[in-house]
């Protein structure tokens, strides 16, 4: 008898054991970003040395922009405030390099989304925030008032690092224009050689060229020109290899833009608990379960939505109303004649 | 007791083993710092591992598509990330000759003057001294550049060099040197060197076993002069000019084609990098004239040898031995402060490779250990030059 209760006592040990590993695996499927971020209290988020409407600082070291509210939203997703963000400012040159090595859990600074990008350096981005494309920024008085009229000889000046580098060097070659690359590494020596006369033209993406316009010492005294060069889908990017907080992010992202398409706001999210719509339940967590699937509770897309706003708010709120590119052009909803169209949230 | 025994023995096996009592502690030290190296490597490649990035050298051969603003040989970027670092590289080399050829000189004139019985000038040479090594380089680096930048006048109104140069914010120009049969040229001058040499070995023997002294710089000045020359004469060696030219690109926007042109940002590195490392040599050529005792000069001077003799035949082989050790270290700094060439747009191997090329591949390791092999090599192979010239002026016991 004692024989075999100790052979069931040994069996339920092993079953507990063997329980206690899958309960380990479930648990390995919760991401170990998320884990982490939640036993720190707060979401590690890089963004740039200061660019007005994506991610600038002010002088009190508050930090404002639509990158910095993709960071916001996921703070409020996983933290339950919006407020509980590290912002580490980086170079071009700094970023993937803090993301990969850990130094920070979300990239969110202007950055273009490409191959190799993507495939090549252990980074996974997980949408669009802004579509944006590279354009080129001439003074008024030189009388250029499109590329057609560049000629060889020409001087750029431009930022390290970037896609920018690139395109510019298609574009220039495409039309057989032979010009002078000016590099700097930092965009406020960018604006002051460009400034100075030392370079023709000042290029990037053209929200950039409209941002730095507003630091210029005469902003009036420079033009952008019409033409785009490139395609410059900017997002947040974030480490390869956690799926969970890739989820996390890309849909923290797309419950803002979702939202504005129901009309959804921080003013009036509470309200809309009791609407007829299915969808805007689900996105207010008055109906499904769609926080479960990440590990996260039912409130987490209401709470986005409360504390940092849909797209649309976050635009107006940071681009539109400082002046810095009051059209939303193809950063419109899909349903308005953009092109801001993101997977159902359900 | 047994144990004290056994101790015993211990220690008498070191006693009586002497080789093995010196290499243990090496071998030690040796298998310690093989295992932090293996330690830090297998880390890396965990790390990258998990994070999915790879390690290789597969991107050297593939096109490195950016373009590069101030390059000495030909590159454009259809070439490989290979030649870009060719490009950054060799605009390192440059910076940095330019840069030690120009602090030598300044260093020599301030250090000298330094020690000028001139009030004046002695008293000038010590403010230069106090004001530029006490402020950080990166600053002045700035400072040159858009100092430089916003005084110099836009091409339309550039200061005009009797109509063949030109300066302006956008670099100085200058006309082209076109050659015909270069290489005949270039021999001429390898041959005229040689010649120089045999005659100097030459005039040494002849005063050592006669005594007479051989108008020798007279001899050498004419020979440089003369053989090249000739090469123009009969060679079939010409040299003609293409000069820069103003163009209008737009109603405000000039600019000069042709000819050669260099770049303002090369300008303020070169400048800053001569004007910082300048005060550091010239401190090390006063402590050197300083280091030289007084009776030496008096020794030399009752002999009946001139101010100009006594300088070169006397004081300066035995201050040199002072100032070269020194001053190889301020070579090395140069070149390795070149680096902040990144800061102001200049085209070095830190902004061309270890920048744009590493954020293009997105390979950090890779990249910045060649850029760091890079430094080492250029700073070992200074060393080594200065160090063999150190001990060929070195006091030679016979």
């Amino acid at each position: 008898m004692y024989k075999y209760i100790k052979q069931l006592t040994s069996l339920f040990a092993v079953i507990a054991v063997l329980f206690a590993f899958a309960g380990e695996a479930m648990a390995a499927k919760k991401s170990k970003t998320l884990k982490n971020t939640q036993k720190k209290g707060f979401v590690r988020c890089g963004v740039s040395q200061g660019v007005p409407g994506f991610s600038n600082a002010d002088a009190s070291g508050n930090w404002t922009g639509v990158d910095v509210d993709v960071c916001r939203a996921v703070a409020a997703a996983v933290l339950g405030d919006a407020g509980k963000v590290k912002f580490t400012p980086l170079s071009a040159k700094e970023r993937f390099t803090a993301l990969t090595s850990g130094e920070i859990d979300i990239l969110s600074r202007n950055t273009t989304w490409t191959l190799s990008r993507d495939a090549d350096i252990g980074l996974t981005f997980v949408g669009v925030n802004f579509y944006d494309g590279q354009g080129f920024m001439v003074r008024k008085d030189s009388g250029i008032t499109s590329t057609s009229q560049f000629k060889s000889g020409l001087s750029a000046c431009v930022n390290i690092g970037t896609t920018t580098e690139l395109n510019m060097r298609d574009f220039f070659t495409s039309k057989g224009i032979s010009y002078e690359p000016v590099v700097f590494e930092k965009a406020d020596e960018v604006v002051a050689a460009y400034d100075s006369g030392r370079c023709d033209t000042y290029t990037t993406d053209k929200s950039g060229l409209a941002a730095q316009r507003t630091k210029m010492k005469d902003p009036d005294a420079h033009i952008v020109l019409p033409e785009t060069i490139s395609k410059e889908p900017l997002g947040p990017v974030v480490r390869q290899g956690d799926s969970v907080w890739e989820d996390i992010v890309r849909w923290s992202l797309n419950v803002m833009i979702e939202a504005e398409e129901y009309g959804i706001t921080s003013a009036n999210a509470d309200a809309m608990k009791s609407s007829e719509n299915p969808q805007i339940k689900r996105l207010v967590g008055a109906e499904g379960e769609l926080g479960a699937a990440f590990g996260l509770d039912n409130d987490w897309s209401l709470r986005i939505i409360k504390q940092v706003g849909n797209y649309g708010e976050s635009y107006k709120r940071n681009i539109a109303d400082t002046g810095i590119l009051p059209d939303r052009g193809p950063n419109q909803l899909w349903t308005k004649g953009g092109i801001l169209y993101v997977p159902p949230a359900r | 007791m047994n144990i004290k025994n056994t101790t015993k023995g211990f220690t008498d096996f070191f006693k009586d083993n002497s080789k093995i009592r010196n290499y243990l502690p090496q071998i030690l030290t040796l298998l310690f710092i093989v295992f932090l190296i293996g330690y830090f490597t297998y880390n890396a490649q965990v790390n990258m591992d998990n994070r999915g990035i790879d390690f290789g050298f597969h991107f050297w051969g593939q096109e490195a598509s950016f373009d590069i603003q101030f390059s000495l040989i030909e590159y454009d970027g259809s070439h490989s990330y290979g030649r870009a670092y060719l490009v950054g590289l060799l605009n390192t080399i440059l910076v940095a000759v330019i840069g030690i050829f120009f602090a030598t000189i300044l260093g020599i004139i301030i250090g000298v003057s330094r020690l000028s019985s001139n009030y004046l000038i002695s008293r000038v040479a010590e403010w230069y001294i106090e004001i530029f090594r006490n402020i950080p380089l990166l600053l002045q680096l700035f400072f040159w550049y858009f100092a430089a930048l916003r005084a110099l006048p836009l091409p339309k109104e550039a200061i005009n060099f009797f109509d063949v140069s030109f300066l302006s914010v956008k670099g100085l120009y200058i006309p082209k040197f076109i050659w015909t049969n270069f290489d005949i040229f270039i021999y001429s001058i390898i041959a005229a060197i040689i010649s120089i040499i045999f005659v100097y070995n030459y005039a040494r023997k002849k005063q050592e076993q006669t005594g007479t002294q051989t108008p020798k710089f007279l001899i050498s000045l004419g020979i440089i002069i003369v053989l090249p020359l000739l090469t123009f004469l009969i060679g079939g060696v010409s040299l003609s000019f293409e000069y820069p030219i103003l163009k209008q690109m737009s109603e405000t926007i000039f600019n000069y084609v042709g000819g050669a042109k260099i770049i303002p940002e090369l300008m303020a590195l070169a400048a800053a990098l001569s004007l910082y490392t300048a005060t550091f040599i010239a401190e090390c050529v006063r402590a050197g004239i300083l280091g030289v005792s007084k009776g030496q000069k008096e020794a030399a001077g009752s002999l009946g040898l001139t101010t100009g003799q006594i300088l070169r035949l006397v004081v300066m082989p035995q201050a040199l031995r002072i100032i070269i050790p020194p001053t190889t270290n301020q070579y090395l700094n140069l070149t390795k402060n070149s680096s902040l060439a990144a800061a102001i747009a200049y085209p070095d191997i830190v902004l061309v490779f270890a920048g744009t090329a590493m954020m293009q591949t997105g390979r950090a390791i890779e990249i910045v250990s060649i850029t760091m092999a890079t430094y080492l090599t250029l700073s070992i192979a200074i060393s080594i030059l200065m160090n063999w010239y150190n001990k060929k002026i070195a006091i030679k016991e016979k």
